[in-house]
């Protein structure tokens, strides 16, 4: 509610940012030669902060989440997270990620699932640190369901227990990459006003991406645009909407003035 | 209310016997099948006065089966322990083999061709060749068993293992998980629907393999039993015998189909 200060590109990382990107190049090698994924690509997320990240296809908006999650390698350019380098930052647990589908094992319970994190990659004080599945299960509205099996829950639910997953570590960082795209959108909508209350009871900081315009809007403080052929940043869009938001915020006058503008800079991208 | 709860027992129990008649009309058209068929079987034989040795009626199948039940039940014995022996470990080895192939790339360019080509062999071909190794003694029937056990397994859980999506391997790379890690908590699981395929198909074809080693050079075992009762024309006891291993692959295989479906208790999630 306080980021309220824009955040233009600074030659060297900020102190209060949870991730800094700088000069951000990736290349991928295809049939028809190098794609450019992202050129040049420079922003800062602030610690605590909500940013959403909207592009049209080809934009490199999730690229540039898995760069962050060092699951994507740069071709040039420097990422921290936290003030690290992005491997020892996975290697930390100081990010979650949570994916398009919920990517949730078949076999295993919801609460089984969501206790995935401590069983592998092997670092007791990760372990130590984490949070009890249960109050996680209960932070995404799932008490009750925790001995469900995923194909017994519904596509919401689904994601719910994959946020609950990405949350266990009690990450400073949450990537999230389209996490609610395959969703219907009464699920969609009551799912991005969850997210907002875990956002305020958890405080992590969220990178969001998005291709819906409404929603890059509402859940954002700040929404990142990005265009295309190459991917570079548009505009850093402030979104001036008080918090706790409120679906109904949506009819409102200023909802409606920013989606316009995000219109307006997808059309000239 | 006194009516209310009345109307709901007896729609209650209604239901029940709805189930249970539901369940009968299930059962009912396989069984007048194999009625009819013996019936058919029977009918024919009286009819066209076909001689018993060349086939016999059901009825002298099953007295065949009760006075020859000692003979049936010493030849069955071995090849019951053949099939299973094989069964096992030829599953057993091609685990292990699809494992090493998963693991190892070159491994697996180096040694499929190989295993394509020995699968190209007809088992029958084969059999020969190991008794002359092996004598006729146990090990080469459970070679055969294992052996035509193996290839289906080989493929489908080199598949299984492999079958993980992209995005469940992102997720541990996040979680900077470990490759045994990856296998023990995915892999594994991810196979075991591609392995109970196999090993479905396998529980038949390792009674075959047994039976067919049994074939040449042999003289326990219902194979045994199959050449020697068709040289005598003893043609009731020839299909006792086909029916006792019959018998026994239905037996293997309902105890996959029951091991399966304890074992794999969920189901793959369909996104979107």
């Amino acid at each position: 509610m306080t980021m309220t200060q824009a955040v233009e590109p600074l030659p060297g990382p900020t102190a209060d940012a949870a991730v800094s990107v700088r000069d951000l190049t990736v290349t991928f090698d295809s049939d028809a030669g190098q794609v450019v994924a992202l050129e040049q690509v420079t922003v800062d997320i602030p610690a605590g902060g909500l940013v959403t990240m909207l592009g049209p296809s080809g934009c490199g908006k999730s690229t540039l989440l898995r760069a962050i999650a060092d699951l994507v390698e740069p071709s040039a350019g420097a990422i921290t997270v936290l003030g690290k380098s992005t491997s020892e930052a996975r290697q930390a647990r100081d990010f979650g990620f949570v994916f398009q589908d919920a990517t949730l094992l078949p076999w295993r319970s919801a609460l089984d699932n969501v206790r995935l994190p401590l069983e592998v990659g092997g670092k007791a004080s990760t372990v130590e640190a984490a949070g009890r599945p249960e109050d996680l299960l209960k932070l995404v509205g799932l008490t009750g369901r925790e001995s469900a099996l995923p194909h017994e829950l519904s596509g919401g639910m689904r994601q719910r227990v994959a946020i609950a997953r990405a949350l266990i570590c009690r990450p400073r960082v949450l990537l999230m990459d389209e996490p609610f795209g395959a969703l219907d959108e009464i699920t969609r909508d009551k799912l991005n006003e969850e997210l907002l209350r875990i956002w305020q009871e958890t405080g992590t900081t969220i990178i969001f991406v998005t291709h819906s315009i409404p929603e890059a809007a509402f859940l954002g403080q700040k929404v990142l645009v990005l265009a295309a052929h190459p991917g570079r940043v548009r505009e850093l869009v402030t979104v001036e909407l008080p918090h706790p938001r409120k679906l109904s915020m949506r009819d409102t006058v200023e909802f409606i003035e920013v989606t316009a503008h995000l219109r307006a800079l997808l059309e000239s991208c | 209310m006194t009516s209310l709860s009345d109307s709901a027992t007896v729609s209650a129990v209604e239901r029940k016997t709805r189930a249970r008649r539901r369940a009968w009309n299930d059962r009912l058209p396989p069984l007048l099948a194999v009625v009819g068929i013996i019936a058919l079987w029977q009918g024919i034989i009286s009819v066209f006065g076909v001689p018993t040795y060349i086939a016999p009626t059901p009825g002298e199948v099953v007295s065949t089966l009760v006075s020859q039940a000692p003979n049936l039940w010493k030849n069955f014995v071995p090849t019951a322990l053949e099939s299973l022996t094989g069964f096992f470990f030829g599953n057993l080895v091609a685990i292990l083999i699809a494992v090493a192939f998963v693991h190892n790339r070159s491994s697996e360019r180096a040694f499929y061709p190989i295993a394509v080509f020995i699968n190209t062999i007809p088992i029958i071909a084969i059999a020969p060749i190991l008794v002359l190794i092996f004598g006729n003694g146990f090990t080469p029937k459970v070679i055969i068993a294992g052996l035509i056990c193996f290839f289906p397994t080989l493929v489908n859980m080199v598949r299984g293992l492999r079958a993980v999506s992209p995005q469940t391997l992102d997720l541990m790379r996040v979680l900077s998980a470990s490759k045994t890690e990856v296998f023990w908590k995915i892999r594994i699981q991810s196979s075991l629907p591609f392995l109970f395929a196999a090993l479905r198909i396998a529980s038949t074809t390792s009674v075959i393999g047994a039976i067919v080693g049994e074939w040449i050079g042999s003289n326990f075992g219902l194979g045994a039993l199959i050449i020697e009762a068709t040289y005598n024309f003893r043609s009731p006891l020839l299909y006792a015998t086909v029916l006792m291993a019959a018998a026994w692959a239905v037996v293997l295989f309902s105890a996959v189909s029951f091991v399966e479906r304890r074992l794999i208790t969920w189901k793959p999630v369909s996104e979107h």
